[in-house]
């Protein structure tokens, strides 16, 4: 699926129209990116977590030279689904017995 | 951040009412959901691609226990981030 056909679904359920939804959906995007630029988490709920965590610096080697590199400290982005999504994607049939079902 | 914080500033920012923007963010989420349980994947340029990846069954302990618990296969959802957005992210 492509972020155009997303807009499509969306803009069928809400009756915005094609445009508006391209609109709320870019912002969308930017928010958590800008979000996530800063540092700051964005949680939705039944959905999952978007976060920063820092990757301490290291020395690393160039493996066609072997010479030593040094790998400064960073900050990636990551997502981590939440138990709703997860159950969603698992689907009833596969859903572990000694798993806590999810709402 | 949460979904509040994100409708208001894009009702604040398109002049569409809260009402509507927050309809649109829950079917945002709704749809991205509803494609990944079909085992579809969502690219998105520039912000990252959702996918689904398969677990295989294995065998786990009950740490209190000690006692081997089978786990059986299962589908988890990942996001991986666009080099865009890693490298938006690093440099601030």
């Amino acid at each position: 699926m492509t972020k155009a056909e997303l807009v499509e679904l969306i803009a069928q359920g809400s009756g915005l129209s094609k445009k508006d939804t391209g609109v709320v959906v870019d912002l969308i995007l930017e928010n958590i990116s800008r979000a996530l630029c800063e540092g700051d988490k964005v949680e939705l709920r039944g959905f999952g977590s978007f976060k920063v965590k820092e990757r301490r610096s290291r020395k690393a080697r160039n493996p066609r030279t072997g010479a030593s590199v040094d790998v400064p400290s960073k900050l990636v982005p990551y997502f981590k689904a939440s138990n709703e999504l997860k159950a969603l994607v698992d689907g009833p049939s596969s859903r572990g017995t000694s798993a806590p079902a999810a709402q | 951040m949460t979904k509040q914080d994100i409708v208001e500033d894009i009702a604040l920012r398109t002049g569409l009412t809260k009402k509507e923007v927050a309809e649109a963010v829950e079917l945002f989420l709704k749809k991205i959901g509803e494609a990944l349980a079909e085992g579809k994947h969502l690219e998105i340029r520039g912000f990252g691609t959702f996918k689904v990846k398969e677990r295989k069954a294995r065998m786990a302990r009950n740490p209190r226990t000690g006692e081997a618990v089978p786990v059986p296969e299962r589908r988890v959802p990942v996001f991986k981030v666009s080099k865009v957005l890693k490298d938006r992210v690093a440099l601030t």
